[in-house]
């Protein structure tokens, strides 16, 4: 009874400690992404630890206005949606909630913040909230479709819809990066991942000189501490899908063999691995201007689903043969 | 003791990460461009330009403000969420500058919203913009800037100001009368 209770307690304190590290590597990645945007830009930039400053000035902030329950309610729901996302993925070939990691189990989970998100900007009643959100759930559905067929593709390639059996697939660098069919796969799903970063040429959604960051523009103080935070942690949770999906997740060291040094080293090559699909997208964010809505959609279903439904086909095929 | 110091370290966050809403009245605006990007790039300081008042904690009036201006700029300022510094750019904030006897301008900026920082010149180079702030992250750091707290406690006299203002008045608009205790 005593060692159930351990045991549980245990886990709490990994599970803390996970979403923990998720918010500070979310953080530090916002830091480094304005870092970088200034030295393109031939700028000196910020530190690093900017973003640790602006949320903790934010959650500093003395008052807070509110427009109802569900304004405060929605952005502690994005951000609970967004560490439980989290915690559902293989991180570092590592899964604290679920051994499995299904993967349409993690694309309804991915859903939950985002609608979180659009609750909040709606219960604020700013028209401008109003076609921010209008924008967002279209460039979902825009990018989701391609990413979704690269998937079922690999599902197919691999037999499993377990993110966590894919990963160990693509152990001892067999990455599905290096096979041909499925590096055009995470082309098309890193063209999705710009959509999801909010990047640009996909950051319509927030657009900050058009429609004065969207559905954010009504959140501040601790309301938009917990959006930032969602949004940070956002960053991590979907570079690690990539990352899970096409480079193998980071897991370089067999736990079995090497015990404790495995957990380090995976963890420190999935840090890195992590933040190179991160600073492509910063680095394609800083050379491109922004996607109309109607634009944005053409470019996903016209060429990424185009090239996805090529993907798909050409699997289905090599199965059959 | 302990709260002491937990407001030591709000402040030393709040002073790092100013997020700067700016009003774009009058030819104050022409010199935020420079400011803002390669050339004296401020986002070093950790101060950005929010879209929104609701985001932000700095609020930059740069140039005159008509009657109907002053309505808006005191809506922006009303929105915004505490603590919240002031900033009046170039002389027309101070004392109206090259419109002090036009009927419909006014002239004293802090007569109707406490300012925190002024910025004297017409206009100031982008190099005192940026002592500007790095002024009021020292006043911040120190626990001076508390123009916010001055808005709560007169607010009254600076209500019957606007006011006065709104009517077009504008003699009859008072320097706002303060007690000599003021606590950060």
């Amino acid at each position: 009874m005593v060692m159930e209770i351990v045991d549980i307690l245990e886990k709490i304190l990994i599970l803390a400690g996970m979403v923990t590290l998720g918010f500070a590597i979310g953080m530090l990645f916002n830091g480094i992404a304005r870092k970088v945007s200034a030295r393109i830009q031939n700028r000196v930039g910020p530190p690093v630890y900017q973003g640790f400053i602006d949320v903790f000035k934010l959650f500093g902030k003395k008052t807070n206005i509110s427009h109802g329950w569900i304004f405060d309610l929605a952005a502690l729901f994005s951000v609970s949606g967004i560490a439980l996302a989290f915690l559902f993925l293989p991180v570092a070939g590592y899964s604290m909630l679920s051994t499995d990691g299904d993967l349409f189990l993690i694309l309804y989970l991915l859903a939950i913040p985002a609608l979180g998100f659009a609750l909040g900007a709606g219960a604020s009643g700013n028209p401008n909230a109003a076609v921010g959100v209008m924008r967002a759930l279209m460039s979902m559905l825009a990018y989701e479709l391609p990413l979704v067929m690269v998937m079922v593709a690999m599902m197919v390639y691999y037999n499993t819809t377990s993110l966590a059996n894919i990963v160990a697939a693509q152990a001892n660098m067999q990455w599905a990066f290096f096979i041909p069919i499925f590096f055009i796969g995470a082309l098309v799903a890193d063209m999705a991942l710009q959509g999801m970063l909010m990047e640009k040429p996909f950051d319509i959604p927030i657009a900050p000189h058009e429609i004065a960051t969207g559905p954010m523009v009504e959140f501040g103080g601790k309301h938009l501490g917990a959006l930032m935070l969602y949004k940070m942690m956002g960053t991590v949770v979907e570079t690690t899908l990539f990352v899970d999906l096409f480079l193998g997740g980071g897991v370089v060291l067999s736990v079995a063999q090497y015990g404790w040094l495995a957990y380090l080293v995976n963890f420190a090559v999935w840090f890195v691995l992590i933040l190179i699909v991160f600073l492509i997208a910063v680095m394609i964010d800083n050379v491109l201007p922004r996607f109309r809505i109607e634009q944005a959609l053409k470019f996903y279903w016209k060429y990424d689903a185009l090239i996805a439904i090529f993907i798909l086909i050409w699997i289905f095929a090599g199965v059959k043969i | 003791m302990k709260h002491e110091e937990w407001k030591k370290i709000s402040r030393i966050m709040s002073k790092r990460s100013l997020w700067m809403v700016h009003f774009c009245t009058g030819c104050g605006a022409m010199e935020m461009p420079p400011v803002m990007t390669s050339r004296y790039d401020m986002e070093r300081f950790g101060i950005f330009a929010m879209a929104t008042p609701r985001q932000a904690d700095v609020f930059l009036v740069t140039g005159y403000l008509a009657v109907k201006t002053l309505k808006r700029v005191v809506q922006v300022y009303e929105q915004m969420r505490d603590p919240k510094y002031v900033i009046g750019f170039g002389s027309c904030t101070i004392n109206g500058g090259m419109y002090w006897d036009s009927y419909n301008t006014i002239k004293d900026l802090s007569k109707y919203i406490p300012v925190d920082v002024y910025i004297a010149g017409c206009m100031p180079r982008p190099e005192a913009i940026i002592d500007s702030f790095l002024k009021l992250m020292d006043m911040i750091d120190k626990g001076e800037a508390i123009g916010w707290q001055k808005y709560r406690k007169y607010y009254d006299q600076y209500k019957r100001n606007q006011k006065m203002a709104f009517e077009y008045r504008l003699d009859e608009v008072k320097p706002i009368k303060e007690d000599d205790k003021n606590e950060s």
